[in-house]
C-alpha cells in the first residue's frame, strides 16, 4: 500500500519536472502577486510588516487555487485517471498521493520562496519562523482540501474558474489560523494556538478529503 | 390545477394498489418518484403561499403598528422582522440542502437530489436578503453598513458556498452527474461550516473587540418578540412554497420525455 503511495507521488513528480513551466508558472505567480502589494498601499515599512502575513498567505492560496486544475485534468485527458480508477488499489490512496505530489510541487517551493518575500517585507526573525511554520502546516491542507473542487468541476465547464468559486471559500479556517499566527506573535500572545489548530486541520483534512476526493472522481467519471 | 394534479394522483393509486402488506409502513416513500410527488408538490405550495402571504400581512401589522418604538435603537430596529427571519432560514436551507443531499446520495433517489437543487437559490436568497438588510440595519445603528463581525463574514462566505453549489450544477451538462457533485459539496460545506463560524469568530476578537456585540442581544418585548415569530413563519412557508414550485418546473425538465409529462402537457393544450 505504502509502495503504491511512493509510485504515484513519484510518477506526479516526474510528470511535474517533465513538465516543469507548469510549476514554476505558479510560483512565479506568488511573488509576483506578493510584490504587487507594496506598489498598491504604499512603502512605508510599518504598514508592510503588518500586512505581510497576510499579503503572504492569500497569495499562497491564489497561487494553490491556480495550480489545483492541473492536479486531475491531464490523467483525464489521456485516460489515466479512468485506469486509476479501475485498479485494485484503493482510490482513496491514488488521491493522497496525487495531493502530496501536488503539495510538493506547488506548495514546498513557496514554503521555502516565503522567507525571502517576507524580507522584503521587513518581517523579524521570530515572524518570519512562525509564518514559515504555518505556511509549512497550512499549504498541504491547500493541496488536499483543493483536490476535492478540482475533482468536482472535472469536465464541467469553464472549470478553471469554477475551482476557485469551490475552493476559496473553504480555505477560510487556514488563512484565518495561518495569518492569525503571526499577528499573535505581534499582539504578544503566543503562536502556539494557531499553529496546532492548523497542526488539526492538517490532520482533519488528511483524514476526510481524500475520501471526498474519491468519492467526486467516481462521480465525474461513471 | 385538477390538470395538474391527475397524473400524480393516478400514479399514487397505482402505486398504492400495489403495495404490499409488509410495506405498507413505507407507503411514503412513493413520493420519492418526481411523477408521484409533483401533484402533491403542487397542491402544497398552493395551500403554502396564501398562508405565508397571510402571515406576512399579520407579522408586518404586529411589526410596525403593535411593537414598540426601541428604547436605545429607535424605529431603526424594526428592521429585524426581516433580518432575523431571513438569517434563521438562510442557515435552515443549507442544512436542509445537505440534508437531501446526503439522502440522495445514500438512496440513490433522484427526487431528493432535485429538492437539494430547488432549495439552492431560495437559500442564497435569504442569505443575501439577511446580509442586505443587516447593512441597512447597521448604518443607523452602528454607523457602519458593514462591520467585519464574525456572524456577518461568516454569513457572506455561507453566501460564497451557496453560489459555488449553484455554479458547480450549471456547469455540468449531465443532471444526474450534477446532482451527484453537488451533494458532495453541500456535504464538504457542511463539515466545513462550523469550522468557518469557529475560525471566523476568533480572528474577529483576536484582531479587535468588536465594536457592537451582536450575540449578547437584550431580552426584547412580548409584541416583537411575537412579530418576529410571525414574520418567520411566513418567510418559512414562502421558502417551502418557492422550493416546492422550483422543484415542479425541475421534474418538468427533466422528466421531459416521461410518457406522463406528454399526457399533462396533453390535458393542458385541451
Amino acid at each position: 500500500m505504502t509502495g503504491m503511495l511512493a509510485w504515484i507521488v513519484k510518477r506526479d513528480l516526474l510528470l511535474a519536472g517533465r513538465r516543469s513551466a507548469d510549476a514554476l508558472g505558479s510560483l512565479a505567480f506568488f511573488v509576483i502577486a506578493c510584490s504587487l502589494f507594496p506598489l498598491g498601499v504604499g512603502p512605508e515599512p510599518a504598514a508592510l510588516r503588518s500586512m505581510a502575513p497576510g499579503v503572504l498567505w492569500v497569495a499562497a492560496l491564489l497561487a494553490a487555487t491556480l495550480s489545483l486544475p492541473r492536479l486531475f485534468s491531464a490523467d483525464h485527458a489521456d485516460g489515466t485517471l479512468e485506469q486509476m480508477l479501475l485498479s485494485s488499489e484503493p482510490l482513496v490512496l491514488i488521491v493522497a498521493g496525487k495531493a502530496v505530489a501536488h503539495w510538493l510541487v506547488s506548495g514546498l517551493p513557496l514554503v521555502l520562496l516565503s522567507p525571502l518575500l517576507a524580507l522584503q517585507f521587513g518581517l523579524d526573525a521570530r515572524s518570519l519562523a512562525v509564518l514559515l511554520a504555518s505556511l509549512l502546516l497550512g499549504t498541504p491542507i491547500l493541496s488536499l482540501v483543493g483536490a476535492v473542487a478540482a475533482a468536482l468541476s472535472l469536465g464541467a465547464r469553464s472549470s478553471g474558474v469554477l475551482v476557485a468559486l469551490l475552493a476559496l471559500p473553504l480555505y477560510t479556517p487556514v488563512l484565518v489560523f495561518g495569518a492569525g499566527a503571526v499577528d499573535a506573535l505581534g499582539a504578544g500572545g503566543g503562536a502556539m494556538a494557531h499553529l496546532l489548530l492548523l497542526g488539526a486541520g492538517l490532520g482533519f483534512a488528511l483524514a476526510l478529503a481524500p475520501w471526498a476526493t474519491a468519492a467526486a472522481l467516481r462521480i465525474a467519471l461513471e | 390545477m385538477s390538470g395538474h394534479l391527475t397524473p400524480g394522483t393516478g400514479a399514487i393509486a397505482g402505486a398504492m394498489s400495489s403495495a404490499s402488506p409488509q410495506g405498507r409502513g413505507r407507503r411514503w416513500l412513493q413520493f420519492a418518484s418526481p411523477a408521484a410527488f409533483y401533484g402533491p408538490a403542487g397542491t402544497l405550495a398552493a395551500l403554502l403561499l396564501p398562508l405565508s402571504l397571510v402571515l406576512a400581512l399579520v407579522g408586518l401589522y404586529i411589526g410596525f403598528l403593535v411593537a414598540p418604538t426601541d428604547a436605545q435603537q429607535g424605529d431603526a430596529y424594526r428592521i429585524i422582522f426581516v433580518h432575523v427571519p431571513a438569517a434563521w432560514l438562510s442557515m435552515v436551507i443549507y442544512a436542509a440542502m445537505a440534508f437531501w443531499s446526503a439522502v440522495g446520495l445514500v438512496a440513490n433517489t433522484r427526487l431528493s437530489a432535485m429538492m437539494a437543487g430547488a432549495l439552492a437559490p431560495s437559500g442564497a436568497l435569504f442569505t443575501f436578503l439577511a446580509l442586505w438588510t443587516g447593512a441597512l440595519w447597521g448604518k443607523p445603528t452602528w454607523g457602519a453598513w458593514w462591520v467585519w463581525d464574525a456572524r456577518l463574514t461568516s454569513e457572506l462566505l455561507l453566501l460564497f458556498l451557496y453560489l459555488g453549489f449553484i455554479a458547480l450544477q450549471a456547469a455540468i451538462d449531465d443532471p444526474r452527474r450534477a446532482d451527484r457533485a453537488g451533494a458532495v459539496l453541500a456535504l464538504v460545506g457542511t463539515v466545513n461550516l462550523p469550522i468557518i463560524y469557529f475560525s471566523v469568530k476568533w480572528w474577529n476578537t483576536l484582531h479587535q473587540g468588536a465594536s457592537v456585540s451582536v450575540s449578547s442581544a437584550p431580552t426584547i418585548a412580548t409584541p416583537m418578540l411575537l412579530g418576529m415569530l410571525v414574520m418567520a413563519l411566513a418567510m418559512w412557508f414562502y421558502a417551502a412554497a418557492a422550493t416546492l414550485l422550483r422543484l415542479r418546473c425541475i421534474i418538468l425538465e427533466r422528466e421531459g420525455r416521461a410518457a406522463w409529462v406528454a399526457r399533462l402537457a396533453q390535458g393542458e393544450g385541451a
